[in-house]
């Protein structure tokens, strides 16, 4: 593509609308007397300058800002929407789930759910907006930053004068003998940390270049938190397994490829009383029972490699106690307090007894987890366990299990005895017996029950977290960069005994005009006026004491 | 030291509103166009009411530092504290802004906007509650802090586009811009019609207690505080000589959020039409007088200034520090909580205010409906998403 060449002699890559060096308006789109739009130096972009080809198109299509606008506020609004009922990750239901949001919320629950609102944040029209702006982030940002940066770096002191006369801040003198109040001037700019460089009594003051590069690092930051949240899904990288292990029990981490074991020894939960101190006192005689500890007191053991079915050496690595913002953490694993189940039924004890007599012939005690089929007492006494129904319920007559929990156990036994070497068959829920086969000699007397408390831990790993946060630090930064500082830029030009000053920023105008009058204060160069300030400043009366260029 | 704790807190809320008349007489004596180069400089009440203004704001800081000793852990634990400090930090935010930009007339609209909010957030219950295990972090007070910070900052925004909307919408604009320009006003009315509701009926220490059944289908008690229009599922009226619901409302929805919702509203729709009937002007011209004399390009910067200085603090606290916290307590930095999903609108929005600024040139009185938007997600954000809505982040 042919190159532009400036009068000031600079050459500037084609589409230029204000030369890299001087500012003279190359492309004259605007209106002769309105202020210069001074967005990105008037560089020439790639998505102002072609529109052929596929490429162009799609680069044109995703450099707009006003695309990457839709795209948020398309975002905002789907985000909103998945507000209105929970998702369904985050609820904790035992039926189908779309049964529940029917039954729930009725025809609206029902739609909601037939429209995937229920699991919007993960639908594939969401991630692919998501990804979309990320796209746009990458091609907004490459359109605009090396122009920009081209432009700022190939700029020279000495400006075209119809620039400057169209800058917001400007003001022009005819001046003699300016040498001293230049000098001044310069003193003051340094004083205020402006780069101060100078060509031929012309003056380039510029400060806080860096901040236009804070919009592109912290969209940098932005690509690589993207980029973190999508490797989740690459292998090896996220492990979310959830353990349930009762008191006293030890097992295998799962996700660790049962490199790693742990014990509960106990899980503890505590609640607020009156030894926690009297101010706390109104607040639990509202609320009644407020948790103040949920813990599981562990061991984690390291597991030598073995054979498979043989049973691993374990060697202790250390104690811990899990609380709910205390995870345990250990190689790449961390390990979370999430759940808890109290007083579970673990084992339970029957005594065969002669229903007449009510003597007994010896106690079995079943352990829920892992239930014997055969119990042997003695002297020609023993009983099976014939089924074991740990959520029993009856279910058109026949007897079933609601879940695998003990909730409501029941168990059908034989009980084989001398003098009914056949056996007897007995059936024994909570607070019933069943006979099903007639008359029974013997029963099974429940005799105690033992309980156990089970820990709730979530395990996770979680390798993107390096880079899901090295985007997010990236990303303040930029943020920070572009939000707290300012590009400051103030030209002064000597033309045939004419001063002419102009300033330009990016940001805070009013700020940047109080600091340009501080700068010339008391010397001859003119303060700036505020070009767009002037037509509202003659509109108010009685203003206007101090001379207008 | 509980007592003490209110007491500053109140003496803060005379403090302000003390300094608001101070504000009211700075406008009146100023001279210049306030924010132009040729701008006076503050004048006395000015002054004084910036200095009475420092010390509510040390008496509240007071009032914070006496509870947190109290109470053993940062109060931002529950709606009041929250609220309580979100307001603290809206004057921080103020004084900030104040010592760059000079502005009174920013003062005079700020300080009541924070009386309304202090007061809304006493309406919740003041006692000082333990911290369940969750909130037991140091992560507490940074990440509410931070985020309660940055949503003052960009509250202060609010304040400069609503100052440059009064301002810039006469009798002349669209009757579409008038008429929004006056709903905002009527919500800030409804809200103070909240806070007189609940102060009128406290007083009178009503109380009516209803028998209702859950969507489990359980019975239980409820005790209403307002009378009840909306009354809750199969309601049974237990107390005696109270007003009997006009409405039932189903079991998934909480009746008596709604029915205190809908006393707001009636409460702040008579404020409204009384004050439209007592003065017959528009609420908007009510307020036009103060802010003849201050330049709108100056509120616009102010507005802007504002968004560019809390939309850093409020992504740092409201999402960072959050995803940090949320890692280590609930085992994963991101959970699709509904507060958090609002959090993130709330960053989108303030993204796309940005990005339309910069490149699609919406300065002035765009830029000022949009800071009027954000405040209004903020605050939907505070208030209904903790109260209807509410996930694990449902400490009330």
């Amino acid at each position: 593509m042919e190159k532009v060449k400036c009068e000031c002699g600079h050459i500037n890559p084609h589409g230029t609308i204000l030369c890299e060096a001087c500012g003279k308006i190359l492309d004259e789109k605007m209106n002769q007397n309105e202020l210069l739009d001074m967005r990105y130096e008037g560089s020439a972009r790639r998505s102002q300058t072609y529109n052929k080809t596929i490429i162009d198109k799609v680069w044109n299509f995703f450099s707009s800002v006003k695309v990457g606008v839709t795209l948020i506020v398309v975002t905002l609004i789907a985000s909103i929407i998945g507000t209105v009922l929970p998702q369904e990750g985050n609820l904790s239901i035992q039926i189908p789930v779309n049964q529940y949001y029917e039954e729930r919320y009725g025809w609206f629950g029902k739609i909601y759910y037939t429209l995937g609102f229920h699991d919007l944040y993960g639908s594939w029209w969401y991630l692919l907006l998501i990804a979309s702006i990320g796209v746009s982030l990458v091609i907004c940002s490459l359109d605009r930053v090396i122009p920009l940066y081209k432009a700022l770096k190939n700029q020279k002191v000495t400006r075209n004068s119809g620039f400057l006369k169209r800058q917001r801040l400007y003001s022009e003198k005819q001046i003699d003998n300016t040498v001293g109040d230049i000098e001044i001037v310069k003193e003051r700019l340094t004083k205020k940390r402006y780069n101060v460089m100078e060509e031929n009594g012309n003056l380039l003051a510029e400060k806080g270049r860096f901040s236009r590069w804070g919009p592109y690092i912290n969209h940098i930051g932005l690509i690589i938190f993207l980029i973190g949240a999508m490797l989740r899904f690459a292998p090896g990288f996220y492990v979310n397994e959830a353990l349930w292990i009762k008191e006293g029990d030890t097992l295998a981490i799962p996700g660790t490829n049962k490199e790693y074991y742990l014990t509960n020894h106990q899980f503890i939960l505590e609640l607020y009383d009156e030894s926690d101190g009297e101010v706390y006192k109104e607040a639990l005689n509202q609320k009644g029972g407020v948790v103040k500890n949920y813990q599981s007191n562990i061991t984690l053991y390291k597991a030598e490699e073995s054979l498979p079915g043989e049973k691993p050496k374990l060697h202790k690595l250390e104690d811990y106690q899990i609380q709910v913002n205390k995870p345990l953490k250990f190689d790449q694993y961390a390990i979370y307090q999430s759940s808890y189940r109290l007083n579970e039924i673990a084992k339970m004890t029957f005594s065969l007894t002669d229903k007449e007599s009510g003597q007994t012939f010896g106690d079995i005690t079943i352990d829920l987890t892992n239930p014997e089929e055969n119990y042997d007492l003695g002297n020609g006494y023993h009983v099976e366990l014939m089924s074991y129904f740990p959520d029993f319920q009856i279910v058109d007559g026949e007897p079933s299990t609601k879940s695998s929990k003990p909730v409501n156990p029941a168990f059908a036994f034989k009980m084989v005895t001398p003098d009914k070497p056949q056996g007897e068959v007995s059936f024994a829920a909570i607070q019933q017996t069943i006979e099903p086969m007639g008359e029974n000699k013997y029963k099974m007397t429940f005799k105690s029950v033992d309980t156990v408390n089970y820990s709730g831990l979530t395990v996770r790993k979680d390798l993107t977290l390096p880079i899901i946060a090295l985007g997010g630090v990236i990303f303040l930064i930029g943020v920070a960069q572009g939000s707290f500082w300012y590009h400051r830029r103030i030209w002064l030009k000597q033309e045939n005994g004419v001063i002419l000053l102009a300033g330009h920023t990016n940001k805070n105008w009013y700020g940047f005009a109080k600091e340009i009058e501080t700068i010339v204060h008391g010397t001859k160069i003119p303060v700036p006026v505020d070009q767009t300030l002037l037509k509202e400043k003659k509109a108010m009366e009685g203003q206007g004491g101090k001379s207008v260029g | 030291m509980v007592e003490l704790s209110g007491n500053l807190l109140f003496a803060a809320f005379v403090f302000y509103l003390v300094a608001i008349l101070f504000f009211g007489g700075a406008i009146r004596q100023k001279k210049g166009l306030e924010g132009s180069p040729y701008q006076n400089k503050p004048v006395r009440s000015g002054k004084i009411a910036m200095t009475l203004t420092i010390l509510g704001f040390i008496s509240q800081l007071g009032y914070f530092i006496t509870r947190w000793i109290a109470a053993g852990h940062a109060p931002v634990s529950n709606m009041f504290e929250f609220i309580t400090f979100f307001s603290i930090m809206m004057v921080g935010a103020f004084i900030i802004i104040y010592s760059i930009y000079r502005s009174t007339v920013l003062g005079l609209f700020t300080l009541p906007i924070v009386l309304i909010i202090i007061a809304y957030g006493s309406m919740f219950t003041k006692d000082v509650t333990p911290l369940i295990p969750a909130l037991q972090s140091y992560w507490l007070p940074i990440h509410v802090m931070t985020t309660a910070a940055g949503q003052a900052i960009l509250s202060i925004s609010f304040i400069a586009g609503l100052i440059y909307l009064i301002k810039t919408i006469d009798a002349s604009a669209p009757p579409k811009k008038q008429f929004f320009l006056e709903m905002i006003l009527y919500c800030i009315n409804a809200v103070i019609g909240f806070i007189m509701i609940k102060l009128v009926f406290s007083i009178m220490n009503y109380q009516a207690v209803f028998e209702w059944v859950d969507k489990e289908g359980n019975t239980s008690t409820l005790k209403y505080t307002l009378p009840a229009i909306l009354g809750p599922n199969e309601w049974n009226l237990l107390t005696a000589g109270r007003m009997e619901p006009i409405l039932e409302m189903p079991a998934i929805l909480e009746a008596q959020k709604f029915n205190t919702v809908i006393w707001s509203f009636i409460a702040g729709t008579v404020l409204y039409i009384l004050i439209r009937l007592i003065t017959r002007k528009k609420a908007a011209r009510l307020f036009h007088p103060f802010v003849k004399k201050i330049n709108a390009d100056f509120l616009d910067e102010i507005s802007y200034r504002s968004v560019l200085i809390g939309f850093p603090v409020f992504t740092l606290g409201g999402l960072v520090f959050a995803m940090i916290w949320a890692q280590i307590a609930w085992t994963r930095f991101w959970a699709w909580d509904p507060k958090e999903v609002w959090a993130l609108i709330t960053w989108l929005f303030y993204a796309a205010f940005l990005h339309l600024r910069l490149s699609k040139g919406w300065h002035g009185e765009k830029s000022a409906w949009l800071a009027v938007i954000g405040f209004g997600i903020i605050m939907f954000n505070l208030v209904f998403v903790n109260l209807i809505i509410a996930g694990l982040h449902a400490y009330v």
